[in-house]
């Protein structure tokens, strides 16, 4: 039962809760500037989450990767996302392609499909948090399906970064970090990542004057 | 008089029933005598067996053995629990229902008398030998019976080309699902050509072969009972049957094709697999929330009735297949809690629904009209009717304290335990079709209230509906018998369950009698009070205590005055019956939201319309994807075969000559 | 039955007090309202003077209305008055509580909102069917939300008898279940579609196009509407009780001594203020959605409702 767990293992695992919460909120989303901040939001959870694993391991490159969460998810990805929704003048409303109640329901059958698959997997870590590796998988299948879903790219992008924020919570809560060089390398890899996305931005509205990305469709013929 | 034993008093009812049946025929024209006489003689015949049935539940099987038939092959009867539930179903709801009929059926509507009360009570034999059946071939037999004379039943206004088109499609149906079932069991015979049931449960199958027999029971047993995608017929005959034989149909027809299934996969088959159980609780899900929500888009009433069966035909499969599966896992009190739910809703539903069947053939006799957009506002005219529909509504809604929700309360209850399945996929998605059933259970409630409140609230659509008439005193009869029967079932479910508990125990070899007799008959509580209870009975005298004292209290504290006046126009005093919601309107929001469920074809008004109207009609997309390709592709078929018809008759005897001449060739001895 | 006279006190007295504070929780919803929108604020006792008033008023019945158009506004008292007398506020010692456990009082939710929607189809106006249309609509949405909500914390507890679950919950060490949490946030959602609150319909309403529980009591007037309105507000107080009772269910008092009752009151009457200033600040932040935004509402509290079943299933059970 799960009162015999710790009371680590069970902010780990309300803070899993919670990010795979915020997850949905974001799928359920119609507003672009909300879903900025949800992922804001996401990045401030795991980074509490993280926390309390640096804090219950002692590893130090823990708090590192902590502090590199909140300064990048937290406050300068959602910061450049703001900006760039206010300089590319995006409308508030996010147009889905599928509606959003079936988009959701998709999304529970994808948490049973990840929870369930996740199972075996978590039964090789020995940590007392593993359950957490089927939040973690979920949300990172959340996210594609956000990224399918959607029409504009900004939400494939904010899709994209929270991605990663389900690989980071696997890495961190289920088997407690990985080594340092590995997450700053991811840690870059997503900001180049973003800046990159940001810099298409501009180039496919200039383009096409939109930033739908049914637009893109039309490439394949040239 | 001889010591007769119980299937000895069965046996005489269902010649009763068939001696009845022959004497309509002598005095075929006679209404008043077949009406008056023999339909309640019949429902006195009803009565005894469902008597019969209820002291027998918990004794030992009995059988019998009639020499009719073939020679060498009489037919084997047996009398044990499973057969004594359903047998007391059987008896119970057709006693309420002959009483109706002998008010309702007149002359002059389609069939003589003498005729239909000869098919009506040969389809009551005939269903009691189903269920008392103890090997393939009496079975079949008393089956395939069942099937015609219902068939005959339903196609009692065959003047109209459509009965006759709705009799024919359910000829069809039910004729796919016999040869499933005699395969069934054919495959459970295994090739010991040992045709009974007791043979059938020596035999070992494979785990193959009993699959194979599972899932052709499954489909034959299925579209009698109206599983997906096997239903098509049901929303069809239903409503062109007249009223007591829907009600039948629906009532105990169906059931004793859940009891098929039952015993079937129970008793005979051996052990399930547990994949049995899921797909049982897939379709079954699937059936129930295509039901209900067909049921909530239908104008016509008795075939809102018809799809709200099919719901419930739903439920009863999930119940089976949590059953299933917890059998499959050998957690036998978690099945027989499920499988309890199943018995409990067979019969609340036979009271319930056939109670609602009733109450729309009284209504079609007021009004000749069936559909909902021509009724309206008959609770001024039709009182009696009226309130003992709202019974059955509420039943069906499944609200408290009615038979209703008693069985959907059992499952739910079921279903909390699925996530101790000792299975990784299983313990988490059985829980979630939890989920599925709660929003069947809520829609039900939606398409109720529609049946309802449009029917008999709300003012007439039709100013020919202020010369209705409220049902006669043996339609009345009837009526409250089966509201009492939904009544009982829900305020003393503890009493009941302890009496089918016989039959759970029978199938599982577990029960919830031990656990349902530590406390009072007041109280159900299958697992113990700290975990679940239910007490239907303090519930209903709380609700009705606070009503009264409130109106007591209300009307002595305050005085009671009462003014009438015009209801409220909103300053536009064009409030004619016109300005209510339709049927269509009424169910907008389901299809609306459940949009890609449903094959709409609409028009809608425009601007410019000299006369605008809007019209809607709701199909089924099984027609059009499955029926229709299969339709076509036997028309195909056929046209092919024509090409080998010349008309000449030296072709023809050519053709026989061939086949001898290959068959000598082939065939060795 | 066994039952002891103070337990039969205790049951009065928790049934009185919900007649009681209900009509109070309402008036202190409206004065946060108006706090939190710069008006000034109706007195707290404000549902109070309306009762009085409707109570002395005559009743003045449409032509059309038949017996169970009169008939309806008790019936939905009194699902009301038991609904109080099952959730636990005070103490747990309730000689009714094994009378209906948490999934029937969904089903005396639905047995009200059955009776108020035909009632409301009786009189044959088209703002009578339109209302009760919407209503079964929202019901049919809010209630299988609420089953599932009701079925996680069953799960969590291995029983779905209130006072089990609020003695359990209530009186065990610290443990955090993030299944609640979705849970918690589902019951939101459907507390306020169910009690008409502001997302969803707005009580305070007389426009054609957004009433929903308005556009049904319409023709109701007199004593059947101080009736209708008193159940709105024992509704509200259900509601309440019920959240408080599943999710913050500490300081419930599991004796029946008089002494152990009145210690629980102060606490639950703060608990109520703050919940009640919490709808207020719910209801004032929040647009009225469209009628079709609020099967998307209620879905959204429907998933989270099944997936916090799905993650008590994950984490608190195969950890």
């Amino acid at each position: 039962m799960s009162t015999a767990l710790p009371l680590y293992a069970q902010l780990i695992n309300l803070f899993a809760a919670v990010i795979l919460l915020l997850a949905f909120a974001m799928l359920a989303q119609r507003r672009v500037l909300l879903l900025i901040d949800l992922f804001a939001l996401q990045g401030f959870t795991l980074f509490l989450s993280t926390l309390v694993v640096a804090v219950k391991t002692g590893q130090h490159h823990l708090y590192w990767s902590a502090g590199l969460t909140l300064l990048l998810k937290v406050l300068l990805l959602p910061w450049i996302l703001h900006r760039l929704v206010r300089k590319l003048q995006i409308k508030g409303e996010v147009e889905p392609l599928i509606n959003i109640p079936t988009t959701m329901l998709v999304g529970i059958g994808l948490v049973i499909i990840a929870f369930n698959v996740a199972l075996p997997i978590s039964q090789l870590s020995h940590t007392i948090t593993r359950g957490t590796l089927g939040i973690a998988l979920a949300v990172v299948m959340l996210a594609f399906l956000m990224m399918i879903t959607r029409k504009k790219a900004i939400t494939q992008v904010v899709g994209f970064l929270s991605m990663e924020n389900g690989l980071f919570l696997a890495a961190t809560s289920a088997t407690y970090g990985m080594p340092m060089v590995v997450e700053l390398g991811i840690a870059l890899d997503v900001l180049v990542g973003a800046i990159i996305l940001g810099v298409f931005f501009f180039q496919i509205r200039d383009q096409f004057d939109s930033l739908d990305i049914h637009h893109m469709e039309r490439l394949k013929d040239n | 008089m001889p010591n007769l034993l119980a299937i000895d008093y069965l046996l005489i009812a269902a010649s009763a029933w068939a001696v009845i049946g022959l004497i309509g025929l002598v005095a075929p024209r006679n209404t008043r005598f077949i009406a008056k006489i023999l339909f309640p003689i019949g429902a006195a015949v009803g009565l005894l067996a469902g008597s019969v049935a209820l002291l027998a539940l918990g004794g030992t099987p009995q059988t019998a053995v009639l020499v009719i038939g073939l020679p060498d092959l009489p037919f084997h009867l047996r009398l044990d629990n499973l057969s004594a539930i359903f047998i007391l179903l059987l008896g119970m709801v057709a006693a309420g229902i002959s009483v109706y009929a002998a008010g309702y059926f007149r002359e002059g509507e389609g069939t003589a008398p003498g005729l239909l009360c000869l098919e009506y009570h040969v389809f009551l034999a005939s269903m009691l030998l189903v269920l008392l059946a103890d090997d393939a071939y009496a079975f079949m037999v008393a089956w395939e019976t069942m099937a015609l004379s219902s068939f005959f039943l339903v196609t009692t206004n065959h003047q109209q080309e459509s009965i006759r088109r709705a009799g024919f499609l359910y000829l069809l149906i039910a004729h796919v699902g016999a040869i499933a079932i005699l395969l069934s069991f054919g495959v459970m015979t295994s090739g010991s050509g040992d045709y009974s049931f007791a043979g059938m449960r020596a035999q070992q199958l494979s785990p193959f072969w009993a699959s194979v027999a599972y899932l052709l029971a499954l489909a034959g047993f299925g579209a009698k009972a109206g599983l997906l995608p096997l239903h098509v017929w049901l929303p069809e005959a239903h409503p062109a049957a007249p009223s007591p034989v829907s009600a039948l149909m629906s009532g105990v027809m169906l059931k004793t094709a859940i009891y098929g299934l039952l015993r079937v996969s129970f008793d005979l088959v051996g052990t399930p697999l547990w994949w049995w159980g899921v797909v049982a609780l897939a379709v079954g899900l699937a059936t129930a929330l295509f039901g209900v929500l067909y049921a909530t888009v239908q104008s016509d009433m008795k075939r809102l009735l018809a799809y709200s069966s099919i719901e419930n035909i739903g439920l009863l499969g999930v119940g089976i297949g949590l059953a299933l599966i917890f059998h499959s896992y050998r957690m036998e009190g978690l099945a027989a809690l499920a499988l309890t739910a199943v018995f409990y809703h067979s019969l609340a539903h036979a009271g319930f629904k056939s109670l609602l069947f009733l109450c729309t053939g009284s209504v079609l006799h007021a009004t000749k009209e069936r559909s909902l957009g021509k009724l309206g506002g008959l609770i001024h005219r039709m009182p009696w009717v009226a309130w003992l529909a709202l019974v059955g509504v509420l039943a069906s809604a499944g609200l408290p304290p009615l038979s209703g929700f008693v069985s959907e309360w059992l499952l739910l209850q079921g279903f909390l335990f699925s996530p101790g399945l000792p299975h990784a996929w299983l313990n988490m998605v059985v829980p979630v079709a939890a989920a599925v059933v709660a929003l069947v259970a809520a829609v039900a409630g939606f398409a109720m209230v529609k049946f309802y409140g449009i029917i008999f609230l709300g003012q007439m659509r039709e100013t020919s509906l202020k010369h209705a008439h409220d049902a006669g005193p043996w339609e009345k009869a009837g009526l409250v018998w089966l509201a009492l029967i939904t009544v009982l079932l829900g305020v003393l479910p503890a009493t009941v369950i302890l009496r089918i508990d016989a039959a759970t125990r029978q199938l599982l070899g577990a029960g919830l009698a031990e656990r349902l007799q530590e406390h009072g008959w007041w109280m159900l509580a299958p697992i113990s009070p700290e975990r679940a209870s239910y007490e239907p009975i303090i519930f209903l005298v709380t609700i009705v205590l606070s009503v009264w004292l409130g109106r007591w209290l209300v009307h002595h504290l305050y005085h009671g005055r009462t003014r009438r006046s015009p209801a409220w126009d909103c300053g536009y005093h064009f409030q004619g019956p016109r300005a209510q919601d339709t049927a269509e309107g009424f169910s907008q929001p389901i299809r609306r939201i459940f949009e890609p469920m449903f094959r709409m074809a609409r028009h809608f008004p425009t601007a410019r319309d000299k006369q605008p109207y809007y019209s809607v009609q709701v199909e089924d997309h099984f027609w059009h994807w499955l029926y229709l390709p299969i339709a076509r592709l036997a028309n195909w078929l056929s046209t092919l075969i024509t090409s080998l018809q010349g008309g000449r008759i030296a072709i023809y005897l050519m053709y026989s000559f061939i086949t001898l001449i290959l068959l000598i060739l082939v065939a060795r001895p | 039955m066994m039952i002891s006279l103070s337990g039969l006190l205790g049951q009065i007295f928790s049934i009185a007090l919900a007649l009681v504070l209900a009509p109070l929780l309402t008036g202190w919803v409206g004065m946060c309202r108006a706090w939190l929108q710069s008006r000034s604020a109706p007195p707290l006792l404000q549902p109070y003077y309306m009762l009085r008033k409707l109570f002395n008023k005559d009743v003045v019945l449409a032509h059309g209305a038949s017996s169970l158009f009169r008939v309806a506004p008790f019936v939905v008292f009194g699902c009301m008055v038991l609904a109080c007398a099952i959730i636990p506020s005070l103490s747990t010692n309730l000689p009714l509580a094994p009378a209906a456990d948490a999934l029937a009082l969904v089903g005396v939710f639905g047995l009200a909102r059955v009776f108020i929607a035909l009632a409301a189809m009786d009189i044959g106006t088209s703002f009578g069917t339109l209302g009760g249309r919407r209503e079964m609509l929202i019901g049919f949405l809010a209630e299988p939300a609420l089953l599932m909500v009701i079925f996680t914390v069953a799960m969590i507890v291995q029983s779905t008898s209130i006072t089990t679950i609020v003695e359990t919950l209530g009186h065990r060490e610290l443990a955090i279940h993030p299944s609640l949490a979705f849970a918690g946030i589902a019951f939101t959602f459907v507390s306020l579609a169910e009690n008409a609150r502001v997302p969803v319909d707005n009580p305070a309403t007389h426009l054609e196009l957004t009433m929903i529980h308005e556009a049904m009591i319409l023709e109701y007037s007199g004593r059947h509407l101080a009736l209708i309105e008193w159940a709105a507000a024992l509704k509200l107080y259900a509601y309440s009780c019920l959240g408080l009772a599943l999710f913050f269910p500490w300081g419930i008092a599991g004796g029946d001594s008089f002494l152990a009752l009145l210690a629980a009151l102060p606490l639950l009457l703060l608990k109520l203020v703050i919940g009640g200033s919490v709808l207020a600040l719910i209801e004032t932040v929040s647009a009225k959605m469209r009628i079709f935004r609020a099967p998307e509402f209620l879905g959204t509290a429907f998933l989270l409702a099944v997936l916090g079943l799905l993650v008590r299933l994950l984490l608190e059970l195969k950890a």
